[in-house]
């Protein structure tokens, strides 16, 4: 097999040539254009998306609440306190005023990360997110505003996210046209579980075993 | 040309398999609890959506765009992964993929390898590949790690260890999980917490981790996986080196098609709205997550496949396992009689073309007796997401396992499957298929006069209705 030296990676240029080859002969019928019919539901009444944003989630088994914008602050700060948590982490670019209670924070930023074994033994992280979506209780993160890298959401055992109202989208295709591909993106639906017992769904196996939602507006 | 490791080596024919399979009243018990709660669960998932329907014809569609424009959508995401700063890879068979595979891990340094849930890699044996050349690969999803700790074979696309219930876990876990406690109760909770302490260390000093994709998108360069663990987010995010291992069949065409696949799948394998983690990721991102990309995009049999018109539905499979879960057969006899990876009514159309053109007689054997694992009753069809017409391709690979047979089963197979490649040709045999109800007694056609007697004589034939459904239809309606 002739291989190539190149960009430091092994490539083999004949593999590439003879499949592309075999497809080009597997396709000598060369199917005609493909229509793909696009009459699915691109948006859905699904009446207060807030509210079935809340149900879905909480359908999870997460911890979830609604809570009014002048309040998150003192709603966070009765969130740590309840789970007794002592080390928070958080991205550098999380609102300052969100960062209360009585624990440390611990701020995570691009010259500045934390290491793997610090964020490891942190009891918690808090964000916010970049999309929310109603119908499946979906929370999306793709690495943005107050979201931080992705490795922040998944050492720590206890992930509070807050969702602003305007984040939340009725649907699935809305979601995906809010977000951009490129980005590395996070699709969060409750806490780590398994369904590989029996195929029944049990909470907690390697991500965050606890998961709490503070909805804003 | 090697062997390809998509069937495993020794297996015996599927009704040979199927005949101790089904003595083994644990495993039926086991398959019939698990995949009785999942039916139930995916109905009503499924009737939440209004526009089911409609998503599985749009699914269709887009994968068969992908298919019919494969060479050129391969092409744009080789050019889209390489200029978001990974490496594309192509490998013509398994033993290909594999050597990739190991001369990367060893560029890297590393003799141990942490692993996310992939058919793509166990379809090519790439665990036992790396043993061979020193590497060690650790499961890391929780039926995987089940499978692996026990020396077992998996059983199912979505839980290969489907066939083993709480108890036996527990068992398999206190025998081989190092550190695993000795008063370990079989509750699926405390289960899940000895794997998530066992598999911590290995996520946290990993240096490579391996994974497949359930799709990538051609213009962006974005691959996806789809899990519920987050051991994937960890394979996907802490080691500095990722390799992806990806059949050549798992694009779609852009980022918004994906808005329908993110609604089929998790609602069709584990009947949820959506399964707890998805990770999307293109080439390389500084400062988050590896700092190496590697994509191998794997043949082994697809463009085979790709070559047969009828046959090559089979790769819009998106492997949610819903057809496993229906089907009749599977529930009664188990995975591991289907002796692949690959196992339920897609196995039985998927296997036997990906390992076409063996020169081993068993292999050739067992993938020949494949297309007959089925009673062809349309469940699976009726809940594929991207509607593969499995009984059609069934009774298509039959027709071909036989072309050169001259045994009376292959004469009416062959004779089956060019009367219901024709629509008027099925209504015709319909007409005559009412002449068999009047040698049926109580509804059964108990045998057949020869030559269908050697068919009749390992089953029943359900009688043909009075009508058939094309006649009262054009009654009725016409």
């Amino acid at each position: 097999m002739a291989r190539e030296r190149s960009s430091g990676a092994t490539h083999s240029t004949t593999a590439r040539t003879e499949m592309l080859g075999r497809i080009r002969k597997a396709l000598a019928d060369r199917p005609g254009p493909v229509t793909v019919p696009r009459d699915y539901d691109h948006t859905r009444d699904l009446g207060d998306v807030l509210t079935l944003f809340e149900k879905q989630v909480a359908d999870y088994r997460a911890v979830v609440r609604r809570v009014r914008e002048p309040e998150l602050a003192a709603e966070i700060e009765s969130s740590l306190t309840a789970r007794g948590v002592r080390v928070m982490v958080a991205p550098a670019d999380l609102p300052s005023w969100w960062r209360v209670g009585e624990v440390v924070w611990s701020l995570d930023a691009p010259m500045s990360p934390l290491s793997n074994a610090a964020l490891d033994r942190a009891d918690g992280v808090l964000t916010g997110c970049a999309v929310g979506i109603a119908q499946t209780g979906t929370i999306v993160l793709d690495a943005g505003q107050a979201q931080g890298r992705r490795v922040l959401t998944l050492l720590p055992d206890y992930h509070l996210c807050v969702v602003r109202a305007d984040q939340v989208v009725a649907t699935v295709p809305e979601a995906l046209a809010r977000l951009e591909s490129t980005r590395p993106l996070t699709f969060i639906s409750g806490p780590s579980a398994t369904s590989d017992i029996e195929l029944d769904r049990v909470e907690g196996v390697h991500g965050p075993r606890n998961l709490e939602v503070l909805i804003v507006g | 040309m090697g062997r390809n490791p998509v069937t495993w080596l020794g297996s015996p024919t599927f009704p040979n398999a199927a005949r101790d399979a089904l003595a083994d009243t644990q495993l039926r018990g086991n398959l019939a609890h698990a995949t009785g709660t999942i039916r139930t669960k995916r109905a009503a998932a499924v009737a939440e959506l209004p526009d089911w329907q409609r998503l599985r014809h749009a699914g269709e569609a887009i994968k068969d765009d992908i298919l019919s424009n494969l060479d050129v959508y391969l092409e744009q995401l080789e050019a889209s992964v390489t200029a978001r700063g990974g490496v594309v890879h192509w490998a013509r068979d398994a033993a290909e993929a594999n050597e990739i595979v190991l001369g990367l891990v060893r560029d890297a340094g590393a003799d141990e390898v942490v692993k996310v849930k992939s058919m793509a890699t166990a379809e090519i044996g790439l665990n036992e590949a790396l043993e061979a050349g020193g590497v060690s690969a650790i499961e890391t999803d929780l039926a995987e790690l089940i499978v692996q700790l026990g020396d077992d074979r998996p059983s199912h696309i979505l839980v290969p260890a489907i066939h083993r219930n709480r108890s036996e876990i527990r068992d398999i876990f206190r025998r081989a999980m190092p550190g695993a406690p000795a008063d370990l109760s079989d509750r699926p909770r405390e289960l899940a917490e000895a794997a998530r302490k066992h598999l911590r260390r290995k996520f946290l000093s990993a240096k490579v981790a391996i994974s497949g994709a359930n799709f990538a998108v051609a213009d962006t360069g974005s691959v996806v996986v789809v899990e519920s663990e987050g051991n994937g987010r960890m394979c996907l995010t802490l080691p500095e080196t990722l390799i992806t291992v990806m059949g050549i069949e798992k694009l779609v065409p852009t980022w918004s098609d994906l808005e329908v696949f993110l609604q089929l799948l998790p609602r069709s394998s584990t009947a949820e709205r959506m399964n707890p983690y998805t990770s999307v990721w293109t080439g390389v991102t500084p400062g988050d997550g590896p700092k190496a990309f590697h994509l191998v995009l794997l043949d082994n049999g697809r463009t085979k496949t790709l070559a047969d018109k009828v046959g090559r539905q089979a790769l819009r499979c998106i492997r949610c396992s819903a057809c496993l879960n229906v089907c009749p057969v599977y529930e009664r006899t188990g995975g591991q009689a289907y002796g692949s990876v690959y196992p339920g009514p897609i196995g039985a159309i998927l296997t036997p073309q990906l390992g076409a053109g063996t020169d081993d007689p068993e292999t050739a054997a067992l993938l020949k007796s494949l297309p007959f694992a089925s009673s062809l009753c349309g469940a699976c069809y009726e809940v594929c997401p991207v509607r593969i017409d499995i009984p059609s391709v069934l009774v298509h690979l039959r027709g071909k396992a036989n072309e050169n047979a001259h045994t009376p089963e292959a004469v009416a197979m062959a004779a089956a499957s060019w009367v219901m490649e024709s629509p008027t040709r099925f209504h015709l045999a319909q007409k005559a298929a009412t002449v068999l109800r009047l040698i049926a007694r109580r509804g059964r056609v108990k045998r057949l006069p020869w030559p269908g007697s050697k068919w009749t004589d390992s089953r029943d034939l359900p009688a043909p209705p009075k009508e058939s459904f094309a006649a009262w239809w054009r009654r009725t309606r016409g």
